[in-house]
């Protein structure tokens, strides 16, 4: 096997027949790093994400992650799934379901694992996210920012050897976003694979490896946290990094 | 101007409602000159209508089983249920064999009012509900145990309409399941198998279903094949109560939104888990009002099977007076009592949607 945990290799994708979202994307991920993709909105990086875990599919090019290379092939997508855990813009955490069942849902249904024992493990995730208080509750009971990090600790459930997020604190007050970030950053010391779709640039200075710019569905720019913030290359990013830096 | 220093304000109770009739009365019925003019207006319709009302069914109402007092009465005549109940309730079936459909109905009613309860939602149920239908049809039919045969034209009245209604309700509502799901379906030939299947049936009166099950089945069929009628009629309701349901909970499956299915699927969760865990429940919780909605028409279609020689409640009702030329005038009365029959199970069907719509609510509440 590679080093590399993700490999996009001329990856193209479109929407209907005319919106070209992926273009000619080339990317490698080492295991282990830590990528923040920002860039305008319709550049296509939320795409580019959930193309990694098949929430949508590439019609042209290869996409292989952790040696599997994905196609309509249904048990590679599971075995690819298994790996990749996501946290979404929106939460999507399972309202009927108390917290502490939307953590045990997926160890004990997919994973066969027995009722205690996922959530003795539940719990020791939301411990992580510093939530366990609120195991009980319905997750419209939680605050934005609460739910943000069960949602965390679900994907952390099933030990992905990935994470992907997908600008997960822009639904939240501002008041909230801190607490996401800090889970985050504190997964990020931990040695996980991270792909962020984020414009929270301190978050991408703290604990970025690389930073990849998105414009049209191509990546214009890459670079580490320094260099891109300091120096970015294209006229593009200098334009886009003016306007959200600039308020 | 100096500098305004920050004061917490204490929470404090909300203010206290007035309570008291008087005070009710004033603010809903007399609060400005528009509501003071409705309510007398009401009013003055109440007033003209009820008493005699009132009157005509009770004060006025012959209580005795004579048809001749009856007919000179000014009032409704109620002896007519005293001396029909027995063929308004068990129709046709033999008049010796009464307590035979007498506890089966009994039988069938205690199932549905236990299988409500909340203590009963255990696997067990489900054995029970054989077992109950078991007993229910060896009663009913007989042959067997010395009991006498009865053959099932002859069943009729309550035991009928609660047969015909809780065992096409329970039946139809898994069918009703499955064509939601197979018109969402990725497979386009399980989607337009699914699709053709309801603009079918939607497209046709349960009449003309009615007919086709009673009438035209035999015909297509073999020689000396036959489905007993009843069968084919509950099959009928059944699909036809189906089609209905199935539109029902395909309005709450399209209200889930689209990112809980994307969430089982990063979860790893297959497409039935998907289904049953994250979609399923969230979508019948949304579509509560509406399944009732088809529950209870369905309750109340099984009367459309006197059309095929079937005397369920309402039938027997028409058969009772008709029959009989002493009493045939005071079908009102007779019309009134089943409706109250039929109110009684309508009514108690929405409060129970009720009470599972605030069962399945408790995890928006705040």
């Amino acid at each position: 096997m590679s080093e590399h945990i993700i490999q996009f290799d001329k990856v193209n994708k479109w929407y209907g027949n005319n919106f070209h979202v992926l273009r000619d994307i080339d990317l490698q991920v080492k295991t282990g790093e830590r990528i923040v993709v920002c860039g305008p909105s319709g550049s296509g990086k939320s795409t580019l994400i959930r193309c990694i875990n098949r929430l949508e599919e590439h019609q042209q090019g290869h996409l292989t992650v952790d040696g599997v290379e994905l196609t309509d092939d249904v048990k590679a997508i599971d075995d690819v799934r298994k790996k990749v855990g996501m946290v979404f813009q929106q939460f999507n955490l399972f309202p009927h379901l108390t917290v502490l069942e939307n953590l045990t849902l997926s160890p004990m249904w997919v994973g066969k694992m027995p009722k205690k024992e996922a959530e003795e493990k539940a719990m020791e995730q939301l411990k992580r996210v510093r939530i366990a208080e609120q195991a009980g509750k319905y997750p419209l009971q939680l605050s934005g920012g609460q739910q943000q990090r069960v949602a965390i600790a679900r994907a952390l459930c099933l030990k992905p050897k990935i994470m992907l997020f997908d600008e997960p604190t822009s639904a939240l007050d501002p008041e909230m976003i801190k607490e996401v970030l800090d889970v985050m950053i504190e997964m990020a010391s931990q040695g996980i694979t991270m792909l962020c779709v984020t414009h929270e640039m301190g978050f991408a200075k703290a604990v970025a490896d690389r930073v990849i710019f998105m414009d049209q569905g191509q990546i214009v720019e890459q670079n580490n946290p320094h260099d891109f913030f300091n120096n970015p290359q294209s006229e593009r990013s200098r334009d886009f990094l003016s306007k959200i830096l600039g308020h | 101007m100096s500098a305004q220093v920050f004061q917490t304000i204490p929470p404090r109770p909300a203010p206290i409602k007035v309570e008291g009739l008087v005070a009710w009365i004033r603010a809903n019925l007399f609060g400005d000159l528009r509501t003071s003019l409705g309510t007398l207006a009401i009013g003055a319709v109440l007033l003209w209508i009820v008493p005699p009302l009132i009157q005509w069914l009770f004060i006025n109402a012959v209580w005795v089983k004579n048809y001749e007092t009856c007919h000179a009465a000014l009032g409704a005549c109620w002896g007519v249920i005293a001396e029909k109940y027995r063929i308004i309730i068990f129709g046709r079936y033999p008049f010796d064999e009464e307590l035979r459909p007498l506890i089966a109905t009994l039988l069938l009613m205690g199932l549905l009012v236990l299988s409500c309860m909340r203590l009963a939602w255990k696997p067990w149920l489900g054995a029970l509900w054989v077992v109950v239908f078991a007993i229910f049809f060896t009663l009913m039919r007989g042959g067997v145990f010395g009991l006498t045969y009865v053959e099932t034209s002859l069943w009729g009245g309550l035991p009928l309409t609660l047969l015909l209604a809780s065992l096409s309700m329970t039946m139809a509502f898994p069918i009703a399941l499955v064509i939601a799901l197979g018109r969402r379906s990725n497979l386009p030939a399980i989607r337009s198998l699914c699709t053709v299947y309801v603009e079918l049936i939607r497209g046709v009166p349960l009449i003309s279903v009615l007919f086709m099950a009673s009438f035209m089945f035999p015909l297509l069929m073999p020689q000396g094949f036959n489905i007993d009628v009843l069968i084919r009629v509950l099959a009928g309701i059944t699909l036809f109560a189906a089609a209905y349901m199935a539109e029902v909970i395909r309005g709450g499956l399209q209200a889930v939104p689209k990112g809980q299915i994307e969430a089982a699927a990063t979860l790893g969760l297959s497409y039935w888990q998907t289904q049953r865990k994250i979609v399923l429940p969230q979508a019948l919780a949304m579509v509560v009002p509406g399944i009732m909605n088809n529950f209870i028409s369905t309750f109340k279609d099984t009367s459309l099977v006197t059309i095929v020689s079937m005397y369920e409640l309402t039938g027997s009702m028409g058969m009772a007076l008709n029959s009989d030329a002493n009493w045939r005038p005071f079908k009102i009365e007779g019309y009134l009592f089943i409706a109250l029959i039929y109110f009684v199970f309508c009514f108690s069907m929405s409060r129970y949607s009720r009470w599972i719509e605030k069962q399945v609510n408790k995890s928006k509440q705040r």
